[in-house]
Order: structure tokens, then sequence, then C-alpha cells
């Protein structure tokens, strides 16, 4: 576990050093995300870095475009992005945009308009199957993303379907475009539940409940799952944490050193 | 030819086909290729949102039913699951009618498909004035909201022959398309060794005096405008353009410089479709010719018989035989 906190810890970092090129970005959510991307890639998916086309590999559908961060961290801290790029987030002709573009290695989807992550990764499920391919399909989406109406569609199409192969992760951070959640989502657990899905709710950045709630997602029994994540902002850099939650965070220049002390010595 | 009863203040029009008698039907055109190309190959499937018995894919489903999904009434989710089915190696064809794919899952061929370079084939019923349902069922303006999206092929087939024959080109091409489709008894207009190919129009009937640039179901009429109008010593050439993305403006160009006087004739509102796409050719290659455009006004169109709607827009043969003969004169 010790090995997984410290990959967390790694992508964190990764972070922090893309978000320092633009001074700014999407970085309260990508931070948040660390602990489960880094369960995903190190722990849970059957991926091969030198083969991210591989024909049966697992995949990993980022529905929110805009957390593009955290995928490029998870690629650099892979070897699939060289470390040196990770300086260029954000800037132009750069692969690591601030959205998910699918020329860039590791994206399975262009994604960016919120909704569109559970319906691809339905058809994906669908294809793995009729293709007698035992590969899983994990789709983070966000807790603001459960507003639009195509999400449901979706989840009523993966209960339907009885795709057991389908792992959603939802990030309930609180936050959306416009400040805290602006249109009431929950009980979130309970509408997945409705829609027939087996429902799984854990505090998103503790890696003991995240590895043990992916192993729990592994059953293969007719019913798709859903793993409700709560997850703080920020998480992991104080600084950060303590800040304003915001959709998009943009930090003074005096502050970067400050911020990746804070990270240098969290404990794992 | 149409059958009308006069009650006190309404008219009631029964649909028949304007030329029933006249020429032969193929049923299902669509279905029964896609279960021919689909017999060859195993990566096709189906998807249809509710409309499958409307859209003519169920021959597909009772063939290959493990490859058949029925995502219900959810259009966007029709749209993204068909692009998630092509990311895993297949070629989707989802059915659904023109208004709910290009009004309601617009984003989800746009991106999910197109800008994805994604093989998903959305076919599209009820185009134009197919049906009397009114504005919520009649595509009338799917082609300029089609035409717009980046690297999407859009094509209106003509008739029985190209149905089947489109089903089988696009499913061969890579990349995302949306076709018109012509559902049920469908007539055949073109002859047997009539060759389909995207973004390629094809001139059907010689002559200069006049010169109809046509696409989708109003080939059929504009041929038999030019059978007529022949009868009456005009000679009027016809071009049938069923793609309208990638355009074939050099083949336009060259069909409208050679003739006294174009007519553009679409089911589809005169604004952003055919019409403005003959009018950009004509433009950009300098002929300079007078274009009549013939199609739908810009605005919603009532309900009412099939017959009756396209009459009042002028859309049958013997219409566009008095406007050939009003442009000549």
């Amino acid at each position: 576990m010790d090995g997984l906190r410290r990959r967390a810890c790694a992508l964190r970092q990764h972070m922090v050093k893309m978000a320092r090129g633009p001074g700014q970005g999407y970085l309260g959510q990508g931070l948040a995300m660390a602990d489960v991307v880094a369960a995903l890639y190190f722990h849970e998916m059957s991926w091969d870095p030198l083969d991210l086309k591989a024909a049966g590999r697992d995949r990993f559908i980022l529905s929110t475009g805009h957390y593009a961060i955290v995928l490029w961290a998870a690629m650099a801290e892979s070897g699939v992005i060289p470390l040196e790029e990770l300086s260029t987030y954000g800037a132009d002709d750069s692969r690591l945009a601030m959205s998910t573009v699918d020329t860039t290695p590791g994206v399975e989807i262009i994604s960016g308009s919120l909704g569109h992550g559970l319906g691809q990764a339905v058809g994906m499920a669908l294809g793995e199957r009729l293709s007698d391919s035992a590969a899983r399909i994990f789709c983070e989406l966000s807790d603001g993303e459960l507003q639009e109406g195509s999400t449901w569609e979706a989840a009523m199409a993966g209960s339907h379907f009885r795709l057991d192969g389908l792992v959603a992760l939802v990030d309930c951070n609180g936050i959306q475009a416009d400040g805290p959640i602006v249109l009431g989502i929950e009980p979130v657990a309970d509408k997945w539940q409705a829609f027939g899905w087996q429902v799984q709710e854990i505090d998103g950045n503790d890696m003991d409940a995240v590895v043990s709630a992916l192993i729990h997602a592994r059953t293969r029994d007719g019913k798709p799952h859903v793993i409700v994540l709560r997850t703080l902002p920020g998480k992991g850099v104080p600084s950060l944490e303590q800040r304003e939650k915001s959709h998009f965070i943009r930090v003074d220049p005096s502050e970067w050193d400050t911020l990746e002390r804070e990270l240098a010595n969290l404990e794992i | 030819m149409t059958v009308s009863t006069a009650s006190p203040n309404f008219t009631r029009t029964i649909d028949q086909s304007e030329d029933a008698g006249t020429r032969s039907t193929i049923n299902a055109p669509f279905g029964s290729a896609l279960v021919q190309v689909a017999s060859e190959r195993t990566d096709i499937v189906g998807l249809t949102a509710d409309l499958g018995k409307y859209t003519d894919i169920f021959p597909f489903r009772d063939a290959f039913p493990e490859r058949f999904f029925n995502i219900g009434m959810a259009e966007q989710n029709l749209i993204a699951v068909a692009a998630g089915l092509a990311r895993t190696g297949y070629t989707p064809f989802a059915t659904t009618y023109g208004v709910f794919a290009s009004r309601r899952a617009y984003d989800f061929i746009a991106i999910a498909c197109a800008h994805a370079g994604m093989d998903v084939k959305i076919i599209a019923g009820l185009p134009g004035l197919t049906t009397g349902y009114g504005g919520t069922h009649q595509a009338i303006e799917d082609l300029a909201i089609m035409t717009a999206v980046p690297g999407l092929v859009v094509v209106d087939p003509c008739d029985a022959i190209e149905i089947a024959a489109a089903t089988r080109k696009i499913a061969e091409y890579r990349g995302a398309v949306y076709m018109r489709l012509l559902r049920g008894s469908v007539p055949v207009v073109l002859d047997s060794n009539y060759e389909f190919e995207i973004g390629k129009a094809r001139q059907l009937r010689a002559g200069k005096d006049i010169g109809f640039v046509s696409t989708g179901m109003m080939t059929e009429r504009t041929l038999d405008a030019a059978d007529a109008l022949a009868a009456q010593g005009v000679q009027a050439g016809v071009l049938h353009v069923s793609t309208l993305k990638p355009f074939d403006a050099d083949t336009v160009a060259s069909f409208c410089s050679e003739v006294g006087s174009v007519i553009s004739v679409e089911n589809h509102v005169v604004r952003g479709g055919l019409a403005s796409l003959v009018a950009e050719a004509l433009f950009d290659r300098r002929v300079d010719k007078q274009l009549t455009r013939v199609g739908l006004a810009d605005r919603f169109v009532e309900c009412g018989s099939v017959a009756t709607l396209q009459r009042r827009s002028g859309l049958t043969a013997p219409q566009l035989v008095a406007t050939a003969m009003e442009v000549l004169r």
C-alpha cells in the first residue's frame, strides 16, 4: 500500500510541476483524484505502457476532460510521457493540453464536453463482451457531470445490458464551474442504486478504501459497478486544501515553492 | 396520385405514391443491404433508439440478434454507445429519425464520432417532408446542421438502388457518416448498374436548355420533370448529387456552366443545404448562371398529408416542370 501512496504522491508532484508552467490549471480536481488514478494504473488495471492500444486492455475513460492533468501525470509516472515534457502543460502545441485530446498517449476518448464518457464506456463494455474479452472499462465522471442527462441515459443502458465489466468512478468533490454544486445531485449513491448499479461509497483519498473498493468491483454478477468517491479538492497540498474551493486554480508565482515544499513533506 | 374527399371545412387527403404503378419498389432496402454486408463482416453492429421498426433495421436484428442493441429513447446515448463500440473495433450503424439525430445528439455526433474519426454510420429516417407529423418529425434542416460538422460525410440517397449501394460503401469508408434514409417500400429510380461513390455527383440526363441539380428523393422528381419537359421540346439535364459532404463542386460547376439556367431541387430548406452548396460552387468558380432554388421555406411545416405538404412546397414533378417553364420564359 505504501508503494501506491508513493505513486499517488509522485502524481501530485507531477501535477504541481505541470500547473507551475502556465501558473494555473485544474489542480484541485487532479490532486483530489491522484489516489484513485494511482490505484488504477499501478494496481488494478491490466494495461501495457509500451502498447497503449493493445486489444483486450482494461481502459480508463476520463469523462471530465479538464481533469487531463491527472492523466498526464499517470502517463509521465508510467514512463509513457517524458518528465521534461510536464512543464509544457497548457502551452501552445503541447500534447499536454488542459483538456483531453485523443492524440495524446493514454487518452481513450475526446472528453471535455461533459456527459460524454459513460455512454462511450457502455459501448466499449458491450464491444469487449461481444469480442469475448474479459477487459474492464473504468469510467471516471464527476458529481457536477451527474447534472447531464446523457449520464443517466448511459446509466440505464449499463444496467440494462448487465455490463458487469463496467466500473464508474464518480468524483464527488462538491464543486463545479460556478462554485459549490449549483443544482442538488444528492443522494448520489441512492440514485445509482435505483438505476440498478452495485454501489460503494468511500473516501476517495483513503488508499486502503480505494484499493479495497476496486477489488470488490471485480465481481462479475450481471450488474455494473459504481464507486462514489468523496474527495477533497487540492488533496495533499495543505495550502490548496484550505483555499476557497475553486473549479480553476490560479497560483501566485511566489506561492509555487511553498506548494512544492508542502508536497515534499507529505507523509506517506 | 392523391384521393381527396371534402368534409365541411377541411380536405382529407389520403397519401398515395405520386408515381403509384409506374415504378417498382423494394421493401426495406437499407435493412436488406445491411444484412448482406454484415454477413460478410463480423464487425458490423446495429443500434437504434426505439425506432428499429420505423428505420428498417429489424431485418438486421433478426439475422444477427447478438450484434443488435436497442438503446431505448435516448439519442445522445445511442450515438455515445455507437462511438464506444467503434473504439473497440466495431462498425456501428445507428438508426433514428433525422430530427433526433441532428437536434438531440448533435454534440455526440460532432465530438464522439466526427472529431474522433470513429466509424459510426448514422442512419436518419424521415428526411424533409416525408412525414405529415409536423415540425417535430420533419428533418427539414438536418443537411445544413450536419454538413457544418468538420469531417462528417453527409449522404442523401435517391432510391432503393442507391440506398443499397451506399450502405455498402459507407460501411467500407473509414470515418463517421450521416445518411438520410427512405424507408418501407422505396421506389427503384436509378439503373441497376448505377454506381454510388462517396463525394461523386452523377449526371443522369443530358440537356442544355435547363439543368436540374438535385439530391435525395427529389432526383426521382427531376427525372420525371425532365421527361415531361422533353415532351414539350425542352432539353433538361439532371445532375444527381447524393453526397452533400464532401461536395463535388467541380462536377456541379462544370454541369451548370453548360446549361442555360440552373434549378437546384432538395427535400430540405433552401438555406444551408444543396442550394447553398451549389451557389458557393458557382461563385467560387466564377460560373455566372441564374440559380432557382426549389426546396423548403425558412419555416416549420404544419401537419398534414405528405402529398399536400409536398405540393405546397412545390416539390412535385409537375410543379418542377412549371418552374422550369417559368425560368425559360
